[in-house]
């Protein structure tokens, strides 16, 4: 009977999630009639963002190169780091860590601001004002993070690749060929690599500012219900990246 | 002196209420008449707060019907309620500013969303409406660096930004100093003459109230326990209105919450038995 109770509480959840979805995606035009609205938002949820995703992707670069080389310089293989790296960071690590930094830093920030101001009457405010809410809030902060998202993955990547991480221990540190570097992963890696490991970061991207927003507008507005949408919405994230990758991975290895 | 016919703005008929088991109306009848300050008064918890959302279209009655200006809000589609909305304005009890804007945005946001106004002509009307509430000062200061009342005064602004026909003051006195006190309540009164606004003023703060309204109700209990002009109420008989009116701690609105047990049984358990 309980076990019926978690489940039927756990299948309207999911439907009211799924129904806020929809509102989003039918607000998505109303946010791109405000242009400026989404730029702050590019911001907050974007720019700020930027720094703990390159130095993620550095620290990441430098460790895969570390490992990579170790295992290579066995075989005599060590000129092929370079794909290597790009392979493990293109594929998997950029999109699903960049992913997971993203939850922690603009989603549980995205929830705590929108319970927040659903605590405080601010959502109520805009609504007796005749401002709809999911379009003048939630609308420009789902479409920038879904902007900002694939953007952020490609800059993990181009910093654990080529500026920073592999490049920099591999070939300044470790003394890989210059040259051989890059000729492997321009030969090894493919223009549908990148494409799915966008459709990855994309995914990821409305997958947690969904969950986000979707904490943040339904929190009860208290104190504690604010904290608990800001956890919720890292911990549900995590584990949807995690699962949705999994998924995404079987259909694109096929 | 019941107001009729055209001359009453919001009208509520048999409204009921409930969340959940909690009845909050249980049947009521409300009517505003236009161009006055209509007091709304009862013991807290009596769903005073809830009467404005339901007036605004914000929560949905069981039964019953809520009329503005005629339109039955609850049988209006999103967008017409939205329509409806821009002629109430709300002043919540915390003010709802939004945090993230100046004092300045905060009144300018209503008329940047629903009107094409040049920015000039923004700044002129935003000036106006801040200089009527004394805080042109502070236009560029932000929500968390004001007082409460400051708030509060900011958030009457806003309100009355796009000239509404009728605003809706949510326990406008709460936790106010003596000082904010008297200037909240000139000011709701003095801007209902000027604009020529039709006011709802929800309070238990009884002097107060009484002293700037036409007309007042007192709720209690799902019901109306009176209505009338101030100085009805003030001589009222009725032993329930005379309790909230004399703030007396005791009497039909009993001072115990209902006990599932017995005074006795309850403490001394299983013994009693």
């Amino acid at each position: 009977m309980r076990l019926l109770g978690i489940i039927s509480e756990f299948l309207r959840g999911l439907g009211e999630a799924t129904l806020f979805l929809f509102t989003m995606i039918a607000a998505l035009p109303a946010a791109l009639l405000r242009p400026r609205l989404v730029a702050q938002q590019l911001y907050m949820i974007g720019v700020l963002s930027l720094i703990i995703v390159a130095i993620s992707g550095s620290f990441i670069g430098m460790v895969l190169a570390l490992q990579g080389y170790r295992t290579l310089a066995q075989f005599g293989a060590s000129s092929a780091l370079g794909v290597v790296v790009a392979f493990g960071v293109i594929r998997e690590l950029g999109p699903v860590v960049t992913a997971l930094l993203f939850a922690g830093r603009a989603g549980s920030s995205l929830a705590a601001e929108i319970g927040l101001m659903k605590a405080t009457d601010q959502l109520s405010g805009m609504e007796m004002m005749a401002v709809d809410p999911i379009k003048r809030v939630i609308a420009p902060r789902f479409l920038a993070g879904i902007i900002a998202m694939p953007l952020l993955a490609s800059i993990f990547a181009l910093m654990a690749i080529g500026v920073a991480g592999g490049h920099l221990v591999g070939v300044e540190v470790l003394g890989v060929d210059d040259g051989s570097y890059w000729s492997q992963i321009h030969s090894g890696l493919h223009p549908h690599d990148i494409f799915e490991s966008l459709i990855k970061s994309f995914v990821f991207g409305v997958a947690v500012n969904w969950i986000a927003l979707y904490q943040g507008y339904h929190a009860a507005p208290t104190s504690e219900g604010v904290s608990r949408a800001t956890t919720s919405t890292v911990v549900v994230s995590s584990l949807a990246i995690l699962a949705l990758d999994f998924i995404l991975t079987a259909f694109m290895f096929r | 002196m019941t107001p009729t016919g055209q001359e009453i703005l919001v009208r509520v008929r048999d409204l009921r209420f409930a969340f959940g088991p909690r009845v909050i109306y249980d049947g009521v009848d409300i009517d505003i008449p236009r161009g006055k300050v209509t007091a709304i008064m009862g013991p807290s918890g009596t769903g005073k707060t809830t009467l404005l959302r339901l007036i605004g279209g914000q929560w949905r009655p069981q039964s019953g019907t809520v009329e503005f200006d005629g339109a039955d809000v609850h049988k209006q589609s999103r967008s017409q309620l939205f329509e409806l909305r821009k002629r109430m304005g709300m002043l919540f009890q915390n003010g709802a500013l939004l945090t993230d804007l100046t004092v300045f945005e905060n009144v300018a946001f209503p008329l940047r969303e629903h009107s094409d106004l040049p920015d000039s002509m923004i700044r002129d009307v935003v000036l106006m409406k801040l200089e009527a509430v004394g805080l042109r000062g502070a236009a560029d200061l932000y929500p968390e660096q004001i007082s409460g009342g400051m708030s509060r005064r900011v958030a009457l602004a806003r309100a009355v930004a796009l000239e509404p026909a009728l605003v809706m003051y949510d326990e406008p006195f709460t936790g106010q100093d003596p000082i904010s006190m008297g200037v909240l309540m000139r000011l709701i009164r003095t801007l209902n003459e000027a604009l020529g606004l039709t006011s709802i003023l929800v309070s238990h703060d009884v002097e107060e109230v009484l002293s700037i309204s036409d007309y007042a109700y007192v709720i209690a209990g799902g019901k109306v326990l009176a209505h009338g002009t101030p100085e009805a109420i003030r001589t009222s008989e009725s032993p329930m209105v005379r309790q909230f009116l004399d703030g007396k701690p005791d009497g039909p609105v009993p001072f115990h919450y209902k006990a599932a047990r017995d005074y006795a049984a309850d403490l001394l358990g299983d013994a009693a038995a």
